[in-house]
């Protein structure tokens, strides 16, 4: 068997060279532990504040009748036995959560990508293109989203207008259950700065050595992009697709102002759910019939159910992606 | 992974002894942190189960024999209004401030209901709280998170036989008065009188069969085929077109006096459905999609009735004032809206609700909060000044007979709808607006399946919905 013992500072002796010294080293063992303990309380008292503690009230709640205002009451598994035998509303926003999940995220990851290898090569507009490139992301998802909304409105933006001089019927983009989710898609790919400038410095990172050498070897550009920059691109690859299932799991804002704005009704200060997952529920989300189940239904015990089932999905999700790209990324990221 | 040590041993028997030491010690530790864990988690349990801004106590506090000769003391008032409308609101509380010198009122403008809701089960400083919504009414009067107003309204013998039966409807739940009238909000009919006088159309349609003809007549169409100009937009999600708004032409009921869902059983609301796909598919569905899809926002100086694209819409009486500031120039006229052919005994009311107001759970002030609450609901000349300046309908009768209530030509219409005893409100109910969601939902899907299926199944599938997804607000 393999011998691991702890590692020991150099000049430490191996033995205790009297019987004073282990309990030397026991009390100096216990300071160091008390200015650890010390060191880390801000941060555990946070986990405790932000994340234990809601997470615990979550699942509490999600077994109770809860309105904010009374007490809670025990109701058992009734929200659970609801959400998975009753709510019809839960399969429709599940499902196109779904959608954004399966397309969104690696769309988003391609065409960055995409974007990223030809901003790699140095020319003198680089810079420039970059920059273009990633003001999108910078831009507040609100804002982003009404000049999205407001450029394919079927009458008066430009995009069908366009489209209407080289003969073309545009769609009804976001006022159609079947083109708006891929037009939030479209809005999801401008936006993708975020994903593109760290592809990019991870394409910038990767020794130039190994491309000369495959070079040297007569490596084609395909096998040079499979063999090297496909590996060094692992981690960041592996990083974008956790939190982007993360975020398409939790996708609420752009949805929810396309919907308000495509609608034409103005649902801000509302507070209730009255236009979201406009048109006929296909921008409903997962997120987004929690919210209205909690503040627009009033039936906070259920949002926690909703809540507490979504954690459990991301979390089996993050698993489950960080257990099948440890071979990938050969490091367990 | 501190803690985990693995020893190189030879000899087989000390190697167990060790691994067993070893797996003894992990085992003492692991259950050390479940415990841990456990004890946390029991903590936080316990602790939210007392959660709820203080619990329920169940009973009421017995409050004075006799309200205050003298006001003295400080009150805050949450409402939702904003720039001018919050200026009107403060308007009427310089006067209650005026008329009570010792008293000062805090005003925090711009709380939605949500906001509102976290305040109150915060334990926040609200004393009056004026929502947007009748749809909170069953929620806030089930959890208390509006007090019971009983007491007050029996010990100052506040007639409540002064406000209009609508309104008198929306602002209690099963039994509990726990909210008062801001003002209200009606439902009728607006037309464009050149447009239809161009058609030959002299009067405003009275029946649903006659607005439908008067639409059709109205319409316009480009050299492609698509709409230029619709008479009237029956597209149930456009603007104001909700189950909600139409329900009275028919006098269609919502919940039964159990809060069971009626929209599967009353024969209204199928005549309406019935009606209103068969007049989208008379002009196209997919036609008016596109002219749908095309609208600017409702509440844009591009809204479509105001520029000419529809000749007649269903809107409410705050349209008046849009009208004035965003199209003065557009001839345009008011009525009730139309109703089915065969109730036409309904005609002249329409759909009403409006804000109201509540004492928050927990007030520090609860007579100052009263005393407020009061002036802003039922003192004659307030409510009268409300309406004139936020230009809703009032909800006392006495303030319908009031000379300063201004009485534009447009606006009285909605000042006799408000009146009207056929007018109809969305009930209260614990859940909110969830059934209204749930209906407004289903039927906008329908109107897009192309010919009909089978509608009594159909409803019958929305009922059912509606009554589950009640039973996780219900009170054991």
């Amino acid at each position: 068997m393999t011998a691991l013992s702890p590692t020991r500072p150099a000049g430490v002796p191996s033995a205790p060279a009297g019987a004073a010294a282990p309990r030397r080293r026991s009390g100096l063992r216990r300071h160091r532990q008390r200015v650890a303990l010390l060191l880390v309380t801000p941060a555990l008292l946070g986990l405790l504040i932000f994340f234990v503690y809601p997470l615990v009230a979550t699942v509490f709640y999600s077994f109770t009748h809860y309105d904010l205002v009374s007490s809670p009451r025990w109701v058992g598994l009734a929200n659970y036995r609801y959400l998975f035998t009753q709510d019809p509303n839960v399969v429709q926003a599940a499902r196109n959560t779904l959608w954004f999940v399966v397309f969104m995220v690696p769309i988003r990851i391609l065409c960055a990508a995409a974007v990223a290898a030809l901003l790699t090569r140095p020319r003198r507009s680089t810079g420039v293109f970059r920059t273009v490139f990633y003001l999108p992301a910078l831009v507040p998802p609100v804002a982003s989203v009404l000049a999205f909304v407001y450029l394919f409105n079927p009458g008066l933006g430009p995009v069908n207008r366009i489209l209407k001089v080289f003969g073309i019927e545009g769609p009804l983009w976001f006022n159609d259950p079947q083109w708006a989710k891929p037009s939030l898609l479209l809005l999801a790919i401008w936006m993708m700065g975020d994903v593109m400038i760290i592809i990019l410095a991870a394409l910038l990172d990767v020794p130039r050595d190994q491309y000369e050498a495959a070079s040297i070897d007569g490596a084609k550009g395909y096998q040079k992009a499979w063999y090297i920059t496909v590996p060094n691109l692992r981690p960041v690859i592996v990083f974008s697709v956790v939190t982007g299932v993360i975020a398409a799991l939790q996708y609420f804002t752009e949805a929810a102002v396309a919907a308000g704005v495509a609608s034409g009704k103005a649902l801000v200060g509302e507070g209730t759910g009255s236009g979201l997952g406009y048109p006929e529920g296909s921008t409903l989300t997962y997120p987004q019939w929690l919210y209205v189940e909690g503040f627009s239904n009033y039936a906070l015990g259920y949002a926690s159910a909703l809540a507490v089932v979504l954690f459990v999905v991301a979390a089996a999700f993050v698993v489950f992606l960080l257990w099948r790209t440890k071979s990938f990324t050969g490091s367990g990221s | 992974m501190g803690g985990f040590r693995v020893h190189t041993v030879r000899n087989p028997v000390y190697k167990d002894a060790v691994v067993m030491e070893e797996a003894v010690r992990i085992t003492h530790r692991a259950r050390t942190r479940v415990a841990a864990v456990a004890a946390v988690a029991g903590a936080a349990a316990l602790a939210l189960s007392g959660c709820g801004s203080g619990g329920d106590d169940g009973g009421e506090t017995p409050i004075a024999s006799a309200a205050p000769s003298h006001l003295t003391g400080t009150v805050s008032l949450w409402h939702f209004f904003s720039d001018r409308e919050a200026k009107v609101i403060q308007g009427v509380v310089d006067d209650f401030e005026k008329a009570n010198p010792d008293v000062k009122v805090v005003v925090h403008p711009g709380q939605d209901d949500e906001k509102l809701r976290k305040a109150i089960a915060a334990g926040n400083d609200v004393d009056v709280a004026v929502s947007y919504s009748t749809d909170i009414v069953g929620n806030f009067c089930q959890s208390g998170a509006f007090q019971d107003l009983a007491q007050y309204i029996q010990r100052d013998k506040v007639d409540l036989g002064q406000l209009l039966p609508t309104v008198r409807s929306y602002t209690e739940f099963d039994g509990t008065r726990c909210a008062m009238p801001v003002l209200a909000d009606a439902y009728g009919l607006y037309y464009n009188k050149s447009l239809l006088a161009k058609a030959g159309i002299t009067t405003p349609p009275k029946t649903l069969d006659e607005l439908e003809a008067d639409a059709i007549k109205l319409t316009t169409y480009n050299a492609d085929g698509s709409i230029k100009t619709l008479g009237f937009n029956p597209w149930m999600g456009y603007q104001e077109m909700a189950p909600a708004h139409l329900a009275p032409a028919t006098g269609a009921q919502w919940l039964d006096e159990n809060g069971k869902s009626l929209v599967g059983t009353d024969p209204g609301w199928k005549e309406l459905i019935e009606w209103q796909k068969a007049f989208a598919a008379k002009i196209g569905t997919d036609k008016l999609k596109k002219f749908t899809a095309a609208s600017a926002d409702e509440f844009s100086a591009q809204n479509d009735f105001e520029i000419g694209r529809v000749a007649m819409n269903l809107d409410g009486e705050w349209r008046v004032a849009f009208m004035k500031d965003q199209a003065p120039k557009v001839d345009y006229g008011t009525a009730p809206f139309p109703t089915g052919s065969d109730h036409t005994d309904l005609y002249g009311g329409g759909y009403l609700t409006g804000n109201i107001g509540g004492i928050a759970k927990g007030s520090k002030n609860p007579e100052l909060a009263w005393a407020l609450l009061k002036y802003l609901t039922t003192d004659t000349a307030a409510v009268v000044k409300l309406a004139n300046g936020l230009q809703n309908v009032p909800t006392i009768t006495s303030a319908y007979e009031s000379p300063d209530l201004v009485r534009d030509p447009q606006f009285e219409t909605f000042l006799k709808i408000a009146q009207d005893p056929h007018s109809l409100t969305t009930p209260p109910s614990p859940n909110g607006a969830g059934y209204q969601l749930a209906f407004g939902d289903w039927w906008q899907k329908y109107q897009s399946v192309p010919g009909t299926s089978d509608l009594d199944a159909e409803l019958k599938k929305v009922d059912d919905q509606i009554n589950a997804a009640a039973s996780l607000n219900s009170v054991p």
